[in-house]
């Protein structure tokens, strides 16, 4: 099979999956024997192609997947004007401290903010499929320990959790602080 | 800082904006810049704050606070100003920061006292070490938060890519191999087994079918027959109706004949003959 072909079947299947796929799915494709490596490769050519399109092919957590480029989302949005919900400041924190400080049982979360976690942040990222329970501390109540998923590194678009935002040093004298 | 804002400018804005808060009757369109928060804003302020951690830090940043250098005791007093704010209007909300409150006061009274000497050359930790620890902890993450929120999200800012794959472009024939054809065969047959009481009376109904059978059978005997010997009783009551229903109606498109000698005798039926005599019984 020429590479060529066997290219433009990994874009044929890439572009009709409903989710991430591995270069070692991608590989059951094909009966002849393709190295890992030269899925790789081909996966990474295609990436070149699509460079210039309103279309990404981007690795994820979980596979390669395409995705329109969020430059167009002004435009898209008008198609379907419901905006998605807003996360409130307590669910992004939630999610900050699980993203950052994984693995964190609920004890850990109330901790950090100062305040008790309310069921339904949990319950709602869980429900994202952004969270989920890897298992539980050693400690009296054995509580949950939550850690992210493949999913949310996929929904935000990173392969994985070292490539989240680098915390920030906070400054100790914060007389910097001139905003507003 | 009062939030001082002359009347004419007021009204002039509360016709643009709804007012953020009202203080001693007077709207305020904006939250107030720095330390001084009038009890009557807290209200519309408590919203603002993720829990006492924020409102401390909040506090500090206001003040231009060098944050490893904290006065505890105005920044106390003030706190204590809002939780007592606070209190009245929301005890569940109140618990935690009274938690704080109680830290601020411990931390506090702490630094009144003379410190321990650990070690040779070693100061003892400052009391408000564990607080600056975990403000800038939660401050790390509060930042770390809004950056999450700031990142492109699926079917936020972006969407994955779902092209439709047009199934119907392209007909795919089922395989059929031979043994195919034999299993399915011998299910049929099984099933034929399991369903034959029912199967034999849906064919018993069909009186055109039995129509047949009698004719072909008259055929064969090419003579009279005994109008009994054409019922076999393992026709079944149905069977038999049908049988029965069949052959009155090939006597009335006179197909068949029917004669008997006198009551109570003997019937007989035969196939009807073309141009037969008279005193012949059809029904």
């Amino acid at each position: 099979m020429e590479a060529s072909l066997v290219k433009k079947v990994l874009e044929a299947a890439l572009l009709a999956a409903r989710e991430p796929m591995t270069p070692l799915a991608l590989r059951k494709m094909f009966e002849a024997e393709l190295s890992t490596e030269t899925v790789r490769k081909l996966l990474d050519e295609l990436r070149e192609e699509w460079a210039e399109r309103p279309v990404e092919l981007i690795q994820l957590a979980s596979g390669w997947r395409f995705r329109t480029r969020a430059e167009f989302l002004p435009y898209l949005e008008r198609l379907n004007p419901e905006k998605p919900p807003k996360y409130s400041r307590a669910m992004l924190e939630t999610l900050a401290i699980i993203a950052y400080r994984q693995p964190v049982t609920r004890g850990d979360i109330e901790e950090i903010r100062g305040v008790a976690v309310n069921a339904n942040v949990v319950k709602t990222l869980e429900e994202r499929g952004w969270i989920d329970v890897v298992g539980h501390r050693d400690t009296p109540g054995r509580p949950a320990l939550f850690a992210t998923t493949k999913q949310f590194l996929d929904d935000l678009g990173l392969r994985s959790v070292s490539e989240l935002p680098p915390l920030e040093q906070i400054s100790q004298t914060l007389e910097l602080n001139n905003e507003n | 800082m009062t939030v001082a804002v002359d009347a004419p400018e007021v009204a002039k804005m509360a016709a643009l904006f709804e007012p953020v808060a009202r203080i001693y009757g007077q709207p305020v369109e904006q939250l107030p810049l720095d330390l001084y928060i009038p009890p009557d804003a807290l209200a519309v302020m408590l919203d603002a704050f993720e829990g006492p951690l924020d409102l401390l830090l909040y506090m500090i940043r206001r003040a231009n606070i060098d944050i490893l250098d904290i006065p505890m005791a105005p920044l106390t007093r003030q706190y204590l100003d809002y939780v007592e704010a606070m209190r009245v209007r929301n005890l569940e909300l109140a618990a935690d920061y009274l938690v704080m409150a109680a830290m601020l006061i411990e931390i506090k009274s702490r630094m009144l006292l003379p410190r321990h000497k650990i070690g040779e050359g070693e100061d003892a930790e400052d009391p408000r070490a564990e607080l600056v620890r975990r403000l800038i902890e939660y401050e790390q993450m509060k930042i770390a938060g809004q950056k999450l929120n700031e990142m492109p999200q699926a079917e936020r800012e972006f969407f994955w890519v779902e092209t439709l794959v047009e199934k119907s472009l392209y007909v795919r024939h089922p395989e059929v191999s031979v043994a195919d054809l034999k299993e399915a065969w011998e299910a049929i047959f099984r099933q034929a087994k399991l369903n034959k009481h029912h199967k034999i009376g849906r064919e018993e109904l069909s009186v055109r079918e039995h129509m047949g059978i009698i004719l072909r059978l008259l055929q064969e005997r090419g003579d009279f027959v005994r109008f009994e010997t054409m019922f076999d009783p393992a026709m079944g009551a149905p069977g038999l109706v049908v049988h029965f229903l069949a052959m009155l109606e090939l006597a009335r498109e006179q197909l068949i004949e029917f004669t008997q000698t006198e009551a109570f005798q003997p019937i007989y039926v035969r196939v009807h003959q073309g141009g037969s005599e008279p005193g012949q019984e059809s029904a």
